[in-house]
């Protein structure tokens, strides 16, 4: 019997097993595995090695994303590493997406960590299917596993041209016991690595149909809408609900308590206005009479608490960082200088503002649907509210319209899931874009202080740099200023090669809830060191450019911890991934290769440049800017270079960073968030301001440097050299320093 | 009261408060959620929509202004996801978290209606009313010449 009758066998005998009555489909198996050969009859059935692939006998792969898809391309890029690794077909891979499930490992989709953490993970889950794929061939044919290979969804062997579908394998890898280890690609043999694969969400993101935390619908369903308190803290004295109960489609009014201290991911508490549509939600809202007891943050007003934070930094403060003697440096300096920088809080505003939706089950179990970032932390956060196991909640994710941080925290899914016990009804809650901004858990307001010196030759002889910002542990418990993690971002992490370095962290309390967004404390220490090694730049007479790769100096491996500086590296061993100062002036001079540095510009134009190491990636951003006579900014263009190691996927890297590029537009340009009497005084994107159209750059243009160095983090690195860039350009266009953000409440002419 | 409004080529006669905005008249009476909410006041253009074939800020627009009339939601933009500003926006790999993305093709739309060869300028004035806070603008622009050279 020859290969080909055989093999058209076997295709009947699958269809006679699944009586699939797909004649086309038969006939594209037959043609297919015409090359296999064998007279044993294989076992059927799926086969799923791990959490993440499941082989089934139809040859489909199921790949499961356990990480959240908030427009980093995740999902796409977890479907490139374990296909590659796997050698699966692209166009019989389909992905689903997880429930927050302690199996799947750290699902917690935050700190730029899918790919620079899991990217071996997600390898191993591709090769162990590929590795026993081939033994299970291997086996097929009493061959030794060595002499096939596992390619393009398919085992081979190549001394008797012998072939098996991955499909017609599947119910015998079943039977094999997992391998102790595998052997991954090499990257030259990349199928899907390192390719611009398009989006797996293209279509669904164009024709409506991508599903959102706010898009749940389930049957019986009431709309939410919650009012609550003011300021941080405050408790709920008496609630008039009258009129609210008079509104159309107003279904019930639910007291959701106060919140709790330290806020921590709990509900803030308020009260719930539930209705048969949202609307009806919000203008029965609207009508409540409540009174309120503001509590003791209702003294909060940023303008003060802005002079305090200064002088804070005026002021002796814990040594975190030390080498040399600063003082002596400083006094015996050619030149010194000093200056104090400021930004303001600032709120993530993803377009899609928190929504989620939850069940209770009649037995007493939870179902929630929910763009959440961290499904694990929701998934303990609504159990805790609801009194039940967290094995008892069910956390479905779905697509998150952006998230920068915000939707890490699951308060707003808690108030679903408590609400939804309350009302006996299924419940979906969508905050307002007022609750968004007025509600949220803010990036720090921050003050730095920095102190610096020359020597004759025009050397950096002394740095000496003093941070003061409420940390994210005050949403945690008692904190009075910078935690250790937030000072290894930017601040401790200094690259420069200077001998006299002192830092040091001053005290700071918060009066709102603080959180995380895009780049955390990266965003103000890159603002300042990036800032004032400008200033020191012009200080020398020197070129910006060139006098940043001298302070950057030598190639070398720095270790803030040579300086006493306790620095955890992103959680990474610093060994393997080093502040390697040849790829942090790498990608300077490509930024400024890419800008023409050195160019003689228009008149009230000016080119500005900046690099940073963040969450292990490097970035440098130029940007050229005008000001006007009259002191209209405009960012005429960015250029970016990044280093970022080994890229899954280079078309959505340069997404990245172009969208970085906007992202730190808009914090430098207009974003703030302000407090008068402990309430929040931006609302919506009238008053909390981001970069529209207009504003955009007539090009972002991006670099990404080759390397098959482990991956670094990828969706936060592009913002930090945003916001200095664009003020050192602004210097060079028109020799007025920025010290402060927003551009908008700086005078440029 | 009931208002009769067609959405998609679809006759629908939908029970609401005259003044609810039409974008929640869409989303959770007519069922469809491709139209987005984002500010709710008329300030970021995720809820655009055709009214007659003209573009709305349907979260500050009453439904019952659009008694009678023909709405037009990203999906019944084309049958199959194939008009030219969908598919420019998927060759060039246009959205990040998506979210905007509705608002932005439609009204990406609605300009090349009015206007098929768009300079940079022109782009800027009819987009300016849509946020994408991932910053995908350049490549918005790019994909709405893109879509220009392409006849419908």
């Amino acid at each position: 019997m020859n290969d080909a009758i055989k093999g058209i066998r076997l295709v009947t005998r699958r269809e006679f097993i699944r009586n699939t009555g797909l004649a086309g489909g038969g006939l594209i198996l037959a043609a297919h595995f015409s090359g296999c050969s064998t007279d044993q009859e294989l076992p059927g059935g799926d086969f799923a090695p791990n959490v993440y692939v499941n082989l089934l006998e139809s040859g489909d792969v199921e790949i499961v994303c356990h990480r959240s898809e908030m427009g980093q391309g995740i999902r796409t890029s977890v479907l490139q590493v374990i296909a590659d690794e796997m050698e699966a077909d692209w166009d019989r891979v389909k992905l689903l997406q997880a429930t927050g499930d302690a199996k799947y490992g750290d699902q917690n989709t935050d700190g730029s960590t899918s790919i620079r953490k899991q990217f071996d993970l997600l390898r191993n889950a591709g090769a162990v299917a590929r590795h026993m794929l081939v033994l299970a061939a291997a086996e097929v044919w009493g061959v030794p596993a060595s002499e096939c290979i596992g390619q393009n969804h398919a085992v081979h062997h190549a001394a008797s041209g012998r072939s098996l579908g991955y499909g017609e394998l599947a119910g015998q890898a079943a039977t094999l016991s997992l391998p102790e280890k595998v052997e991954f690609k090499s990257p030259e043999d990349y199928r899907y690595i390192g390719k611009p694969m398009d989006t797996v969400d293209g279509m669904a993101f164009t024709v409506g149909s991508a599903a959102f935390g706010i898009d749940t619908v389930l049957p019986g369903m009431l709309y939410a809408s919650i009012e609550r308190c003011p300021v941080v803290g405050g408790t709920l004295v008496s609630v008039d609900d009258t009129a609210t109960r008079a509104i159309a489609g107003v279904v019930d009014v639910i007291q959701l308590g106060d919140g709790t201290s330290p806020p921590v991911f709990n509900p803030l508490g308020g009260v719930a206005v539930l209705a048969s549509n949202t609307w009806s939600a919000q203008k029965g809202r609207e009508a409540l009479n409540i009174k309120w007891d503001l509590g003791a943050n209702a003294s909060y007003d940023s303008d003060a608490y802005r002079e305090q934070l200064e002088s804070s930094v005026h002021n002796e403060g814990s040594v975190v960082l030390s080498r040399g003697d600063v003082d002596a440096a400083l006094s015996g300096a050619a030149k010194t200088l000093e200056a104090t920088y400021y930004a303001p809080h600032l709120s993530q505003a993803p377009m899609e503002p928190p929504a989620a939706v939850a069940r209770i089950n009649a037995d007493g179990t939870c179902e929630v649907w929910a763009c959440t970032q961290d499904p694990q932390t929701a998934q303990g956060v609504v159990a805790g509210a609801l009194g039940i196991e967290p094995a008892q909640v069910t956390i479905n994710v779905t697509l998150l319209g952006g998230a920068f941080g915000r939707k890490s925290k699951p308060d707003f899914i808690a108030e679903a899931a408590l609400l939804a016990k309350k009302a006996g009804k299924p419940v979906k809650v969508t905050w307002t874009r007022e609750d968004d901004i007025r509600h949220g858990y803010f990036h720090s307001v921050s003050a730095q202080y920095l102190r610096g010196s020359i020597d004759a030759d025009g050397k950096v002889t002394a740095w000496h740099q003093r941070t003061a910002f409420p940390s994210i542990n005050s949403t945690f418990g008692p904190s009075d200023g910078p935690g250790g993690g937030e000072l290894g971002l930017g601040c401790i992490d200094n690259p420069y090669a200077i001998e006299n370095m002192k830092i040091e962290s001053c005290k700071a309390a918060a009066h709102v809830r603080i959180g995380w967004l895009r780049s955390v404390s990266n965003v103000y220490h890159a603002f300042a060191a990036s800032s004032f090694a400008d200033e020191l730049a012009h200080l020398a007479g020197r070129d910006a450019k060139d006098f940043l790769l001298e302070l950057i100096g030598p190639d070398r491996h720095v270790n803030p911890a040579d300086s006493g500086a306790e620095y955890d590296n992103y959680g990474h061993d610093i060994a393997e991934h080093p502040i390697d100062t040849a790829r942090l002036k790498g990608v300077l001079a490509e930024a400024a290769k890419m800008a023409d540095w050195g160019r003689t510009l228009p008149a009230g134009h000016g080119l500005g440049i900046a690099v940073h190491r963040s969450f292990l990636g490097y970035v440098a951003t130029a940007a050229e800017v005008s000001v006007s006579d009259t002191g209209e900014l405009k960012v005429e263009e960015l250029w970016t270079a990044v280093d970022a190691g080994t890229v899954v996927n280079p078309d959505r890297v340069r997404a990245q960073m172009e969208g970085a590029g906007i992202f730190g537009m808009s914090l430098a340009m207009h974003g703030q968030i302000t407090a008068k009497a402990g309430a929040i005084v931006q609302g919506n994107f009238n008053s909390y301001r981001v970069i529209r159209m207009s504003e955009a750059p007539k090009a972002i243009n991006v670099h990404i440097i080759p390397s098959q160095a482990k991956p670094c983090g990828v969706g936060e690195p592009g913002v930090p050299p945003v916001a200095p860039a664009i003020c050192n350009a602004i210097f060079a266009a028109t020799g007025k320093r920025v010290r402060e953000l927003p551009l908008r409440n700086v005078k440029l002419a | 009261m009931t208002i009769d409004i067609n959405i998609n080529g679809k006759a629908l006669t939908l029970d609401a408060d005259p003044d609810m905005p039409l974008l929640w008249a869409i989303r959770d009476l007519a069922g469809m959620t491709g139209t987005k909410f984002g500010c709710g006041k008329a300030l970021c253009g995720a809820c655009t929509v055709h009214v007659d074939g003209q573009p709305v800020l349907s979260c500050a627009y009453p439904v019952s202004a659009a008694a009678g009339k023909a709405v037009t939601t990203i999906e019944g933009l084309s049958a199959d996801g194939n008009h030219p500003v969908q598919v420019a926006w998927r060759e060039l790999n246009v959205p990040q978290c998506g979210y905007c993305q509705p608002g932005q093709i439609m009204a990406a739309v609605a300009l090349l209606d009015k206007n098929p060869t768009p300079t940079d300028e022109d782009i800027d004035n009819a987009m300016s009313g849509n946020i994408c806070r991932c910053g995908t603008y350049t490549r918005i622009r790019a994909a709405i010449h893109k879509a220009a050279g392409v006849k419908s």
